[in-house]
């Protein structure tokens, strides 16, 4: 086997521009994710039971369904519909809402987790029901799904790999187009495996010393 | 929108379908089995406080976690490929997703471990029980009702990932086949249309099925 030889420092700096358009989609579909997990958690958490569940089983199919399927099936929303939006917003719209299936249900078990009495508590104290949500739930059940969510977004992070099939170039493509010119597949698939390593594992480790440090408390 | 829904070409290859179907149940499945198998060894090999049995389970756990699915697919397909072992695009999937399984079980077993009080494992020494037959017998059992649940999601997941078969070049699974009849007919949205529905059957089938294994099972 015979390493090194023609990857040169350019094919390098171009995988790095995939991990910055990897990045990039994981940001946008973290934040759409969240939004909309935020508020589809709270009204499965607070609103009567047939909209919770009929939300609940709405949100089920994201997960139950691949996401390859899932984003053909937005990608050829988007001709059936003229919208002509490029393939990053489609790729970033589908994860951020496959994202927030999964985002739904963390906040509703943080939501959960808080104490009844310590809700109705501070209801009997004066606070409004926004009051309440903003400085007593929120807080308390942040504090307890944090370390879900860090794994979610990780998750998110891994699953844009997924959009080179609408055509995307992300970090896994660009490695297949180095790989391309280079022929020295396991060279670059490894490199490539590292950059996705070193985005991630750092991540996961800190959520983890979080669920510790603040499990104990 | 003046797309015409074109169903009666999705009908006629609806049989090719569910025969995709069936494979893509096949390789969820087997990759699952050996993944647990595999997992098994990895979480002892974990527990068991050796450093040359702990760093390679470490270094598997850790890959298997911190890279997408996709990306240990392609090392499979294209980086053995490159050492002069070809593989098969079946065969790649279904090691990958192995691989997958095995590492994200190895963390939930571990945890499953943990949760089996140390008195049986010594109880079950005390009573004339070897090593091997104590982890067999009274742990592994053990363990594997502590993790029931977690397991049936990994389970789901397996289908799930079974579909990225289609990106290293697999046609005869239930994405690869819709692939395959979306390439000549490009009714795109309608063939993909019916594979998210069965998708979501099978992943129902296997979540309600778990629940009725775990019914019978566990109820003392």
């Amino acid at each position: 086997m015979y390493f090194g030889g023609s990857f040169s420092w350019g094919d390098f700096l171009f995988l790095l521009s995939g991990a910055v358009t990897t990045l990039s989609i994981t940001l946008v579909a973290v934040i759409i994710g969240t939004v909309l997990g935020v508020l589809f958690g709270l009204i499965r958490a607070g609103a009567p039971w047939w909209i919770g569940n009929t939300l609940g089983a709405v949100l089920d199919v994201f997960r139950s369904v691949p996401l390859l399927i899932q984003l053909v099936l937005f990608n050829s929303f988007n001709s059936m519909l003229k919208l002509n939006w490029p393939t990053f917003t489609v790729g970033c719209i589908c994860l951020g809402i496959y994202a927030s299936a999964f985002c739904t249900e963390i906040v509703r078990s943080g939501v959960g987790a808080v104490p009844q009495t310590t809700r109705r508590a501070a209801r009997s104290l004066g606070l409004t029901w926004r009051q309440e949500l903003t400085s007593i739930t929120l807080p308390i059940a942040t504090r307890i799904v944090f370390p879900s969510w860090i794994g979610l977004t990780l998750g998110v992070m891994k699953d844009t790999a997924l959009v080179l099939w609408i055509g995307i170039v992300e970090l896994l493509r660009s490695s297949q187009i180095v790989t391309s010119r280079v022929q020295e597949p396991l060279l670059i698939l490894g490199i490539t495996g590292l950059i996705y390593f070193v985005m991630s594992f750092p991540i996961a480790r800190l959520g983890n010393q979080l669920e510790k440090k603040w499990g104990t408390q | 929108m003046d797309y015409e829904f074109q169903w009666r070409p999705v009908l006629r290859s609806l049989p090719e379908m569910l025969w995709g179907a069936l494979q893509t149940i096949e390789i969820a499945g087997l990759a699952m089995m050996l993944g647990t198998v595999l997992a098994i060894f990895l979480a002892l090999a974990k527990r068991s406080g050796k450093k040359y049995l702990s760093l390679p389970a470490d270094m598997w756990i850790e890959t298997a976690r911190n890279t997408p699915a996709l990306f240990q697919i392609y090392m499979l397909y294209f980086g053995l490929g490159s050492l002069g072992l070809q593989v098969g695009s079946y065969t790649a999937l279904l090691l990958g997703i192995t691989f997958n399984n095995a590492g994200y079980l190895a963390e939930t077993f571990r945890g499953g471990f943990a949760a089996v009080p140390e008195t049986q494992t010594r109880a079950a020494r005390s009573l004339g029980l070897g090593a091997v037959q104590t982890q067999w017998h009274i742990v592994i059992p053990q363990m594997l009702r502590a993790v029931f649940h977690a397991m049936t999601n990994q389970m789901v997941w397996s289908v799930l990932m079974s579909s990225l078969g289609v990106i290293v070049g697999l046609t005869t699974d239930l994405t690869g086949v819709t692939q395959e009849l979306n390439v000549v007919t490009y009714r795109t949205f309608e063939y993909f249309f019916v594979a998210a529905c069965l998708y979501y059957l099978i992943s129902k089938a296997f979540t309600l099925s778990a629940r009725v294994v775990a019914w019978r099972l566990f109820r003392y």
